[in-house]
């Protein structure tokens, strides 16, 4: 049972970082979001599975790579990132390409534990229609 | 039933704050209500007061802050990406030792912990963008 | 418990209404709005993708957005049902939640 008051929030990311402000701006809800204690997942689909890739730099650009942002995640207790495993086939990626992303189950003696969960297009419908709130981004 | 709009874009540019706005209008005539509406990303340029666009055309600022008069719609621009784009109170425009604010009537600046809230405490939250 | 979607870009500038209609849920519903509404065409490259959906899931389409673009309704894939304003709110409060896909 869900704790009274608690609603569950979805952020959903279709768009890849740096070509237009989205997934920044969505990554700083998150963190804002996180102090209010409510159930929070997040989806990763079509081009959102490009705000995870390892190895991004952005000094050549002169804007702020926000990748490393979605490591410390977990500090926030946000340990769910649901990516869609047919987006990542599709524009040629695996799991392999996405950074490692952890936090420390506290129900499981601080055990460290993956917070991308790959899904299926499918799970990710069924995971959107579980949802309270869906903040699209 | 309580409804809590996000309007992600700019005006002008997108549709979206058009959409947002005939949306809540038919809202509150069908006699639900809008507590909040809530601008993020380039949604905040909606909340400029310095906007003059072409006598024939809408002027979507003048719109909202009337509308939220009449109905007491609390208008809120997310101030992280309000500062990003320049629009400013007269409280962060001294903060920041800005020569000028120009935050319109009936908008406030104020965090995105608004944002969250609103999703909390509305029985629907419709998105807006592009 | 079902959702509404909408959709509010072209189909044939990106892929929002074919990623919206492989996440849809049988009961669910998907109002084209803005641009959106060059989905809801008869006789074009996304049809057979909509039409293929209509059976399990309710298509609407935003009337104003209709006019502006200068579509008219009997250019309408069959079963697309045009709505106002008020009834998107009413498409809004009939379903559990709303997910745009932006």
């Amino acid at each position: 049972m869900m704790e009274e008051g608690v609603k569950k929030f979805l952020y959903v990311n279709r768009k890849a970082p740096y070509g237009t402000i989205y997934a920044l701006e969505a990554l700083e809800v998150v963190l804002i979001g996180a102090a209010f204690d409510q159930d929070v997942s997040l989806a990763f689909l079509d081009d959102g599975v490009f705000q995870l890739t390892r190895d991004q730099n952005t000094d050549g650009v002169g804007v702020k790579n926000f990748s490393p942002t979605f490591r410390a995640l977990g500090d926030y207790d946000v340990n769910k990132l649901y990516v869609e495993r047919e987006s990542l086939e599709e524009r040629g990626l695996t799991a392999d390409d996405l950074q490692e992303i952890v936090y420390e189950d506290e129900d499981d003696d601080w055990a460290e534990k993956p917070s991308i969960r790959i899904i299926s297009r499918a799970e990710m419908a069924d995971l959107m229609h579980d949802q309270d709130v869906i903040l699209s981004f | 039933m309580k409804f809590g709009i996000v309007v992600s874009e700019g005006p002008y540019t997108h549709e979206a704050s058009d959409t947002a706005y005939n949306f809540v209008k038919a809202a509150i005539e069908a006699g639900h209500e809008v507590p909040r509406v809530f601008f993020y990303h380039d949604g905040v340029n909606v909340g400029t007061r310095l906007t003059v666009p072409p006598q024939d055309d809408r002027n979507i600022q003048v719109n909202w802050t009337n509308l939220a008069k009449e109905h007491g719609i609390d208008l809120v621009v997310c101030i992280a990406a309000a500062q990003r784009r320049g629009i400013l109170d007269e409280n962060e425009a001294k903060r920041q030792g800005k020569d000028a604010d120009n935050i319109a009537e009936g908008f406030r600046i104020s965090g995105l912990g608004q944002l969250i809230e609103m999703g909390i405490q509305t029985d629907r939250l419709m998105m807006f963008g592009d | 418990m079902s959702t509404l979607h909408t959709v509010n870009k072209s189909p044939f500038a990106t892929q929002s209404l074919l990623s919206c209609i492989n996440h849809v849920k049988d009961g669910d519903a998907i109002l084209l709005i803005e641009d959106g509404v060059y989905g809801a065409a008869a006789g074009t490259g996304v049809s057979d993708a909509v039409a293929g959906k209509a059976g399990s899931v309710k298509f609407y389409v935003l009337g104003p957005d209709l006019e502006a673009r200068g579509i008219p309704a009997t250019r309408l894939l069959e079963g697309v049902e045009v709505v106002d304003y008020a009834g998107f709110v009413g498409l809004a409060v009939e379903h559990d939640r709303a997910q745009a896909w932006l």
